[in-house]
């Protein structure tokens, strides 16, 4: 039994917008209605102030904390909880699934109103963009003015640093944790092997396959080479080394010999029964595309206007996906427009899996960081009174046109 | 976390807070585990920035409350804008820089004054160390041997005055301490203190 403290169950809920006029995206097309899975954890004070919007990552979802129905706990368990990095004795805790994901936020699985039948490649191109602006709905239903922080790694990052780029008025901190201000063209290479691998299964059959047989093969190969990009050599030597998988000797055939093959296949199987296929084209899609200088001419002249946010940005030393120059380059553009940055290259032998397996340094590192923003933002964490709680917390859909 | 105890300070500390006004931008670079930093800021209430190389050193100092930045200061301070901060402050890390000229330029660069403290090997026990035993003399307070990491230069008040001649840069104020005790006699002072505290404009 696990006797660590916990949010306990967890309830996902739904809200539901842009029903009478579709909401433009970043591409020039228009996506509506539009409904966003999300949990919150933790309560709302007085002030509505001690909000703290989590960003997941690729494949993430709306459920960060808690047990949900399953039994299944949050990705970010460790982290968001009583006496917690998150302490949601002290915060009001939001995870919504982003647009164009498949855990209950519209995306290209969800059922095109226009059809009748799931949007497969009809669904519009998002991006990074596109994933924040609707956040910034929810976070406007919800009744919060301002944001204490926003925080998230890998594609949660990118969501995070455009937070503080699209509504920087509306955000205290940021913590971009083990991410990019701009896709390189290694990972851009990498995502589309993925979705090369996608596009090769027979049953992918160009996104139209919701009545039949998934590409279960290719989004599973898909996920086989995420994996090796969020470990590091050295973690792969520590987890598997040259050990055989479930075998005492060579096989001599084609069957799985190695525990890191074992692992790679188990990983990549389990993927296809929570994730489709269709999602991890868009939204890989919409990491290639982030670039945050983007439509400013630089990352200096995108931050001009975030020089008030605090920022906590942190990079792992093994992490070869998102290294740690893409971190510096973005502590450099913060340092030159003046922004109070705090940055720390922790040491760590996990690759870009760091940023959820380094429990204890991040515990630390965040409360401490948090800590000081609500001391110099003033932010009274007082509870608010029942009735002063949110509009509707029931999984109720309301729409916001 | 305040730290309202004067007397706990560090006496070299102290007398680089004693220079530092009220409200003040202030930016420290090697700042360690933040205690000058965090000194200033509840005592002077300065706005501080910290630059550190090592990560339990970063680690303290946002557990202390600060904004720090893990770095290495040999990179340079190129992404400060010029004259971004009132201070900046090179405490007790001089001796570690492979190019200190490079970088009390960048400091002047980015503050509007620079604070150089360190050890000095002038001290007249280094000198009698050396005749008399025959090997290299730790500096005052640095109880380090030749061999350790990270190396040390020695160098004396009169190296460094020399250095800033050369170098074009003003010293403005001079203070020498021995111990924990401030050195007021003109003379001698090479010999006497065992730490030197710059600051140069």
């Amino acid at each position: 039994m696990d006797d660590t403290p916990s949010v306990g169950l967890s309830e996902r809920q739904y809200f539901t917008f842009a029903v009478d006029e579709p909401m433009p995206l970043d591409s020039g097309e228009t996506l509506g209605p539009i409904t966003l899975a999300y949990e919150t954890y933790g309560q709302l004070n007085a002030e509505r102030s001690n909000a703290i919007l989590i960003l997941h990552a690729l494949s993430g979802d709306a459920h960060a904390a808690g047990v949900n129905a399953d039994g299944k706990p949050g990705w970010w368990d460790d982290c968001i909880g009583p006496g917690k990095a998150f302490d949601t004795d002290q915060y009001f805790v939001i995870c919504s699934n982003i647009i164009g994901g498949c855990q209950g936020s519209t995306g290209p699985s969800s059922v095109n109103p226009q059809t009748g039948k799931p949007y497969g490649l009809q669904f519009p191109v998002i991006t990074i963009g596109d994933m924040v602006r609707v956040q910034h709905h929810l976070i406007d239903y919800l009744g919060i003015e301002k944001l204490l922080a926003v925080v998230g790694g890998s594609m949660g990052g990118m969501q995070t640093l455009q937070w503080t780029v699209s509504y920087p008025e509306q955000v205290c901190a940021a913590l971009p944790l083990a991410t990019t201000a701009r896709h390189s063209p290694m990972l851009i290479a990498l995502d589309e092997v993925g979705r090369q691998a996608i596009y090769a299964d027979p049953n992918w059959n160009r996104g139209d396959y919701y009545d039949g047989p998934r590409p279960n093969t290719g989004l599973a190969l898909a996920r086989m080479i995420g994996h090796i990009t969020y470990l590091s050599e050295e973690s792969m030597h520590q987890k598997f080394g040259r050990r055989l998988d479930k075998r005492e000797h060579f096989g001599y055939d084609f069957d799985t010999d190695f525990a890191v093959e074992g692992y790679l296949r188990y990983k990549g199987s389990r993927f296809t029964e929570r994730f489709d296929a269709n999602s991890y084209l868009y939204v890989t899609k919409a990491m290639d595309y982030f670039d945050l200088s983007n439509g400013h001419g630089s990352l200096e002249a995108a931050f001009a206007n975030s020089a008030h946010v605090m920022y906590l940005v942190v990079s792992f030393t093994s992490d070869w996906l998102y290294p740690t120059y893409h971190s510096k380059e973005m502590v450099s553009a913060l340092t030159c427009v003046g922004a109070d940055v705090t940055f720390c290259n922790l040491q760590s032998t996990w690759g870009h899996d760091a940023f959820l397996l380094e429990v204890d340094t991040m515990t630390h590192l965040i409360s401490d960081f948090l800590d000081r923003v609500v001391a110099e933002h003033g932010i009274n964490l007082q509870p608010a009174p029942m009735a002063l709680s949110l509009p509707h917390t029931a999984s109720v859909e309301r729409s916001v046109a | 976390m305040n730290d309202a105890n004067n007397s706990s300070l560090r006496a070299d500390l102290h007398a680089i807070a004693e220079l530092i006004r009220p409200g003040e931008k202030v930016l420290d670079l090697g700042c360690g585990d933040g205690t000058l930093l965090r000194h200033l800021t509840d005592m002077h209430q300065i706005t501080g920035r910290g630059i550190e190389i090592s990560e339990p050193g970063v680690l303290a100092c946002v557990r202390k409350g600060l904004s720090v930045r893990q770095g290495n200061l040999e990179e340079g301070l190129s992404d400060y804008p010029d004259g971004s901060f009132d201070t900046v402050i090179l405490s007790q890390t001089l001796p570690y820089l492979n190019h200190p000229a490079f970088i009390i330029r960048e400091m002047l660069r980015v503050g509007r004054r620079a604070i150089v403290s360190f050890a000095n090997w002038g001290h007249w026990r280094c000198r009698l160390s050396l005749l008399l035993t025959g090997r290299a003399p730790m500096a005052p307070g640095l109880p380090q041997p030749w061999h350790a990491a990270p190396r040390a230069r020695p160098l004396t008040v009169h190296d460094f005055s020399d250095f800033c001649a050369q170098q074009g840069m003003r010293i403005t104020t001079e203070i020498y301490l021995a111990g924990e005790r401030r050195i007021t006699t003109r003379r001698a002072k090479n010999l006497q203190a065992t730490i030197a505290i710059f600051e140069l404009a």
